[in-house]
């Protein structure tokens, strides 16, 4: 085999393990920064600082036996996790996340750091993700309870709801940089306005940035829009039935869920790998810090604000976010089209 | 080769799943039946160097509007479905009726045998061919749509339109003034 190919192979390996991985640190991470917002320390006993919890979770969950309802539909009940967390992985496949690189002149030929850079690559992380919520209302329903088929219907409509305001969002980026393919929506955005300024889409579109991250919170169902599971009514929503492994896929899937929002929007808005200081060998180090940057805003959102009614869900969703993003979108074109003309 | 395996695998699945969307009784069973097919279609897409339609199969039919459907299946919550009294009777079953179904399916399967048979050149690759470029790239796809194929864009909007304001109108109850 080529070393070119192996190379290839273990890029993809990588990306799979970071994503993994993101999805035990930020179990951590949520808990241990909730904690200090509340001033606790958080999970503090396994490990030095509680460091080693989401290892003792994980084990936790594996002991445990594997529940289903006598009611529940049988095929669907466990189809309904896999789905969740094979779409949650799927949708990372087109994010790159680090500029060309030959690893120090190991390779004759540079390899891009990501794992597949395709022409539509911005649609294909859209349209896997849509497939998402397939894994939560399955779930809702296939269980056979009522508070789980509340989650699954309220998880339905809200994707509905909130994915058109998304891919506006996403529109009006795709009109800037004139591609599809989101390296080279990032490369797009490389150099600097005065010397200092960085060329980030943020600064063009710092409306569609806000859309973007409202709406990416509402489509990974996280408060203050986690009405699918909404604790104080609906016991735990979609996943009341679950319990052992298949439970523990469902957060993982949205924690991978929130990676892949964190990355695009760090591809899209802020200049993906590009940055000052560092030379491009080591762009991804920008990269990380800016996901880190936007999960830990995800994480803040989430211990700062209560959950809203689902009235005023939907309705912020139709009648004020929709709106806004239909007047960027049209104003980004008008001014893409005086400005190029 | 594994090309050709590739298109058999994808058409026998969308035709197996087809047939499953109509062939068993749980309504759920058949949305996600529905699902698998958009997904095999979309697979034959790709095959056809036509990415952007592929992944626009996927978010609007698959993504979009087969969610809505389950939405409906699941407020219905209509666990199976069994041919009740009114269901025989409804006049679709009237056995004229039934036969001129029929008659017009095997009209449809036909047509579709002969158009395949006509089509020139369809056994080769597509790339390559006179128009690959507007089906493979989302830029010339797009022009191609608004220049040449305008008038028909704009009457399936108009058309979707029209359907949607009929929709709302049918919702609205009677003497509800908001």
């Amino acid at each position: 085999m080529e070393i070119r190919t192996l190379v290839q192979l273990g890029i993809i390996g990588l990306t799979f393990f970071m994503l993994i991985n993101a999805s035990a640190v930020l179990v951590l991470a949520e808990r241990k920064i909730m904690g200090f917002m509340q001033q606790r320390f958080g999970p503090y006993l396994v490990g030095p600082h509680g460091l080693l919890q989401p290892l003792a979770d994980i084990i936790k969950l594996l002991m445990k036996e594997e529940l289903r309802p006598k009611g529940a539909d049988k095929w669907l009940f466990t189809l309904a996790p896999v789905l969740s967390i094979t779409a949650a992985f799927a949708a990372f496949a087109t994010v790159p996340w680090g500029a060309e690189t030959t690893f120090f002149g190991l390779l004759e030929q540079p390899v891009k750091l990501g794992i597949a850079d395709l022409n539509v690559g911005v649609l294909v992380v859209f349209a896997i993700t849509s497939m998402g919520v397939y894994g939560i209302v399955l779930a809702g329903w296939s269980s056979n309870s009522k508070y789980s088929l509340f989650g699954g219907l309220r998880a339905s409509a809200q994707m509905i709801s909130y994915e058109l305001s998304y891919a506006t969002a996403l529109a009006a980026v795709i009109l800037l940089s004139g591609s599809l393919s989101l390296r080279e929506v990032v490369d797009a955005q490389a150099g600097t306005w005065f010397g200092f300024i960085p060329r980030w889409y943020l600064f063009l579109q710092p409306v569609g940035f806000l859309i973007y991250m409202v709406a990416g919170v509402a489509e990974t169902n996280r408060a203050p829009f986690d009405f699918p599971e909404a604790e104080q009514e609906l016991v735990a929503g979609y996943n009341t039935e679950y319990s052992s492994v298949r439970f523990a896929l469902f957060p993982q899937a949205e924690y991978i869920n929130m990676t892949t929002m964190s990355a695009v929007a760090a591809d899209l808005y802020l200049g993906g790998w590009h940055g000052p200081f560092l030379p491009p060998e080591y762009g991804w180090i920008w990269f990380l810090l800016k996901v880190g940057a936007i999960l830990f805003t995800y994480i803040w959102v989430r211990w700062t604000l209560p959950r809203y009614r689902y009235d005023q869900l939907m309705r912020f969703g139709w009648k004020w976010l929709f709106p806004a993003a239909v007047i960027n979108l049209i104003a980004t074109a008008g001014l893409v089209l005086y400005f190029n003309a | 080769m594994p090309e050709t395996l590739v298109f058999y695998l994808l058409s026998g699945l969308a035709i197996v799943a087809s047939a499953l969307v109509i062939g068993q009784r749980n309504p759920m069973y058949s949305v996600l039946m529905l699902i698998a097919s958009f997904g095999a279609l979309a697979g034959l897409y790709i095959q056809l160097d036509a990415p952007f339609v592929a992944v626009a199969q996927i978010i609007i039919y698959a993504g979009a509007i087969m969610v809505l459907f389950l939405f409906v299946v699941m407020l219905l919550n209509a666990p199976t479905e069994d041919g009740a009294d009114w269901d025989k009777a409804h006049p679709l079953q009237l056995p004229a009726v039934t036969r001129l179904g029929s008659m017009l399916a095997v009209l449809l399967v036909i047509q579709l045998a002969w158009a395949l048979m006509e089509a020139a050149d369809i056994n080769g690759p597509v790339a390559g061919q006179t128009g690959a470029a507007a089906v493979s790239s989302v830029r010339q796809l797009g022009r191609t749509l608004f220049t040449d194929y305008v008038f028909a864009f704009e009457a399936t909007s108009v058309l979707i339109l029209v359907a949607m304001v009929g929709a709302v109108m049918l919702a609205r109850r009677e003497g509800e003034r908001s």
